[in-house]
């Protein structure tokens, strides 16, 4: 019985290993659009309708959520505990940028800095949770963002102003003190970026609109989105860290490379048969008087 | 048609400007001479080569940037093509500069491939240097050349960094500022170094002008300078060699520099262009826009020196802090770890062939070369070092590597300054061990315990032939040691 196509010989199979691949690329790339036109429908990272907040409904749901999820560190009603900082005056721009960024439910111990993962909640849970946590108290509104309005020019200079000595002119990240860094800022949406000026996550200052006009807060938030796109005209980008890496594929890959070339050439016995022997006249030793 | 042009006619046009050229010159004894001179086959003899070819490339590519860069401080509006800094007040030098990356044609390649010639430049003369120290080359007589490959060492990490700094970016600016404050703590001269070189405070008025002219005239010409005197010593003191059959003190043998060697030579330049067009057309190195023009009030996170800096930056970093009261005088922190350092490490470089012929009581000429491992101590010495300052270096990247590896920078800093203290001796120790055992397994008669009839493949990958018993060596030169193991 020939259960095998006949088509399959070992021959087609060695093709194996290539059509998985190109099956593997090919996915990958759908996923990506997929992925791009998920965010395009949402370009500027509002995961939720601003609007939606007041529905008493909403609240009930993330009083339920806030309760599975968060008291064990924010304390019944987010008077907050030991092991982590009341909400009360947080408001819905904080929640809505901890848990859009993943950095809420923290997983760490208290003290250790809340990082980037993927959010552990649904669109909707956030929308519920931020809905709860901004009826605790006055605090910060999720902010409008109008990148038309923001000037990119001005957004650099405050970038490189403000920013920089944290995230890098490049906006690659650094390090601080204390184990705490500065990250990159690749991922952040524009909302996002607005909310961390407004809310000061961790150790980063709080760059509030009484000190910063809402158009200039735009035009930082434009350049970081800018900075996001704007590609790297000189070719692989090398994280954009500066001389570190390029230091190490000057070396590495440069040198090393150049290191095999003349490895190779060099061992290469060319033309002549028998290497050729040169005598040389003492006269021509310098130095040979001794 | 007389037969004398007839058989100019038949005569290759190259020939003939040959003899018109012997004709008036008398060249052709020369470079029949020279073209004759045999060249000791070993491939790492063309790691210098590597060196000299991305020299050149830099040249090429320094000339051409000249054409475009506009060494000013005076402040403008930037109106060129890159968007985002439209508008933006910056001095000329910082505009030409994106000049040529966005507007100038071919401007971006020939930026990036002088800058990573630059990079690969030096790391091609470090390995050449290691090469020269771990084979003992720079002995006698041969120290005079050393000390010239030291000087160009240090003119060309001169000059690397003035050359990044010129740009008036962000990063550049914070290089010199730091480079200032070096100046300064330097206890007598220093202030007035700082003046000289700054031209009064930082950032001085004239500041580029004067970089510019040191970086495209006053050390490429003492380079170069030097470099013709490096290779004019090749020639005449001739080339070392590696021991084995038919190579003694006395003779060299090899290749013919007709038409072997230079052929390899050849191929060696156009593969180095080769490497460097690749890395300048492909990988991104010093994006200066992202870094925007210099703000003597701002600083940006991750901001490093290039490479062959980078072990300075380190010092700077992982030096503890302490300020010591030296003879009288109050020094301040940076002293220690950014003059003191590298005088010591320049120094030490500069008369390591005297120091070694003190220790060793050697004071022979040699134009054989060791084996590393048939001088267990000096290899011992360099590989510690090595891993001296490839820790220092690493420690120049603290930050960086906390935020790649999401560690903290402070951790990172007692690591490294634990790993200061021990990676060195520990790697100088692991190597004399290895050195000692590879040689007792070379060692003729020694194979007793090893059953194998070859000696073990030598490092040079050439030929297995080289180690011959002394008894086997008709010519040995009697004042010829070498290849017998001494250590
Ligand atoms: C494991 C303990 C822990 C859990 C669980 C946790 N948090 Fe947090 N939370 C913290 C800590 C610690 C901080 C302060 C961290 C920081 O500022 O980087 C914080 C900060 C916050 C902030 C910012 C406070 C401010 O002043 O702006 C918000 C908002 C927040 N958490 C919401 C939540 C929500 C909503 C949940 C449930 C989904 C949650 N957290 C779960 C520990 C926790
Ligand atoms: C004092 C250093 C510092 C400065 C200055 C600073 N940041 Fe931050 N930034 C941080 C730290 C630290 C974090 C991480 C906060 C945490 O622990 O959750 C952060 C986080 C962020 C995030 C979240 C990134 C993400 O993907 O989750 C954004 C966006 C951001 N900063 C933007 C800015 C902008 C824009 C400015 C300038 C207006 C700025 N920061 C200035 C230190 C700083």
């Amino acid at each position: 019985m020939a259960l095998r196509p006949p088509a399959l010989r070992a021959g087609h199979l060695r093709l194996l290993p290539v059509a998985v691949a190109l099956v593997v690329a090919a996915a990958g790339l759908l996923g990506a659009q997929a992925q791009a036109a998920e965010e395009d429908s949402d370009p500027l990272g509002y995961v939720i309708d601003p609007a939606a907040l007041d529905d008493p409904a909403t609240v009930a749901d993330g009083a339920e959520l806030f309760r599975v999820g968060c008291v064990s560190c924010h304390g019944p009603g987010g008077v907050g505990s030991p092991r982590g900082p009341g909400l009360t005056g947080a408001g819905a721009a904080s929640a809505h940028f901890y848990l859009t960024t993943g950095r809420m439910p923290h997983t760490g111990a208290s003290d250790e800095q809340a990082i980037r993962k993927p959010p552990a909640h649904s669109p909707e849970e956030i929308e519920a949770l931020v809905a709860y946590v901004a009826s605790l108290g006055e605090g910060q509104a999720i902010p409008h963002v109008d990148l038309a309005e923001g000037n990119l020019q001005e957004g650099g200079d405050l970038f490189r102003g403000e920013c920089a000595a944290c995230h890098s002119a490049t906006g690659a990240g650094g390090a601080l003190s204390f184990g705490q860094n500065a990250p990159s800022l690749d991922e952040a949406t524009p909302v996002q970026v607005y909310e961390a000026m407004l809310v000061g996550p961790g150790q980063m200052p709080v760059f509030s609109p009484t000190a910063f006009t809402e158009e200039e807060l735009n035009s930082i938030v434009l350049y970081v989105e800018t900075l996001q796109n704007l590609g790297d005209p000189g070719g692989f980008s090398l994280g954009r860290v500066g001389p570190i890496p390029e230091g190490f594929v000057a070396v590495v890959v440069g040198t090393g490379g150049l290191m095999l070339v003349v490895f190779l050439i060099g061992r290469r016995r060319t033309g002549e048969a028998e290497p050729a022997s040169q005598p040389v006249r003492p006269a021509d030793t310098v130095g040979a008087g001794r | 048609m007389t037969s004398e042009e007839a058989v100019a006619k038949a005569t290759p046009l190259s020939r003939r400007t040959a003899r018109w050229l012997d004709s008036r010159l008398g060249a052709a004894g020369f470079a029949r001479k020279a073209l004759d001179k045999v060249f000791p086959d070993h491939w790492s003899f063309l790691l210098g080569e590597l060196a000299l070819w991305s020299f050149v490339i830099l040249i090429a590519t320094g000339v051409y940037l000249t054409f475009f860069f506009d060494a000013s401080v005076e402040e403008i509006i930037y109106n060129g093509s890159y968007v985002p800094l439209q508008g933006v007040e910056m001095s000329r030098a910082y505009a030409s500069a994106l000049d040529i990356s966005f507007d100038v044609r071919a401007g971006m390649v020939m930026r990036q491939v002088h800058h990573w010639a630059a990079n690969v430049y030096l790391a091609t003369t470090v390995v050449h240097l290691m090469r020269i120290f771990f084979t003992g080359a720079f002995r006698r007589p041969r120290e005079l050349n050393w000390l010239i490959g030291v000087g160009m060492l240090i003119f060309s990490i001169v000059n690397g960094f003035v050359g990044y700094s010129l740009l008036d970016d962000q990063l550049s600016g914070t290089g010199l500022r730091i480079a200032h404050n070096i100046a300064l703590s330097i206890p007598v001269g220093g202030t007035w170094l700082a003046s000289l070189f700054f031209g009064g405070d930082f950032p001085g008025p004239d500041l580029i002008e004067r970089l510019y002219v040191i970086h495209i005239l006053l050390l490429p010409a003492v380079i170069i300078a030097l470099l013709g005197l490096h290779l004019a010593l090749v020639a005449r003191q001739r080339h070392t060699q590696f021991s084995g059959p038919g190579r003694t003190e006395r003779n060299v043998v090899g290749e013919r520099v007709w038409p072997t060697f230079a052929a390899k030579g050849t191929a060696a330049f156009f593969l180095t262009a080769a490497v460097l067009c690749a890395l300048g057309g492909l990988a991104q190195i010093n994006p200066i826009w992202l870094y925007g023009p210099f703000r003597p009030a701002e600083v940006s996170a991750a901001s490093q020196p290039d490479w062959y800096m980078g072990w300075l930056d380190g010092a700077l970093r992982l030096w503890p802090g302490w300020e010591i009261r030296l003879f009288g005088f109050e020094l301040p922190t940076p002293f220690y770890p950014s003059v003191l350092l590298p005088g010591i490490t320049f120094g030490l470089l500069a008369l390591w062939p005297f120091l070694e012929a003190r220790i060793t009581k050697d004071r022979d000429e040699h134009h054989l070369l060791d084996r590393p491992r048939d001088r267990p101590l000096r290899t011992a010495f360099g590989v510690s070092t090595l891993a001296f300052y490839t820790v220092l270096f690493f420690g120049g990247a603290s930050d960086v590597l906390a935020v790649t590896f999401q560690t903290s920078v402070n951790a990172l800093f007692q690591a490294f300054r634990i790993a200061l203290l021990v990676l060195p001796p520990l790697a100088g120790f692991v190597t004399y061990r290895l050195c000692q055992e590879l040689a007792r397994r070379d060692r003729p008669g020694a194979s007793t315990e090893a059953p194998r009839v070859a000696p073990a493949a030598s490092d040079d990958g050439a030929d297995n032939r080289r180690q011959i018993e002394p008894e086997d060596e008709p010519e040995l030169d009697p004042a010829s040691t070498a290849g017998v193991p001494r250590g």
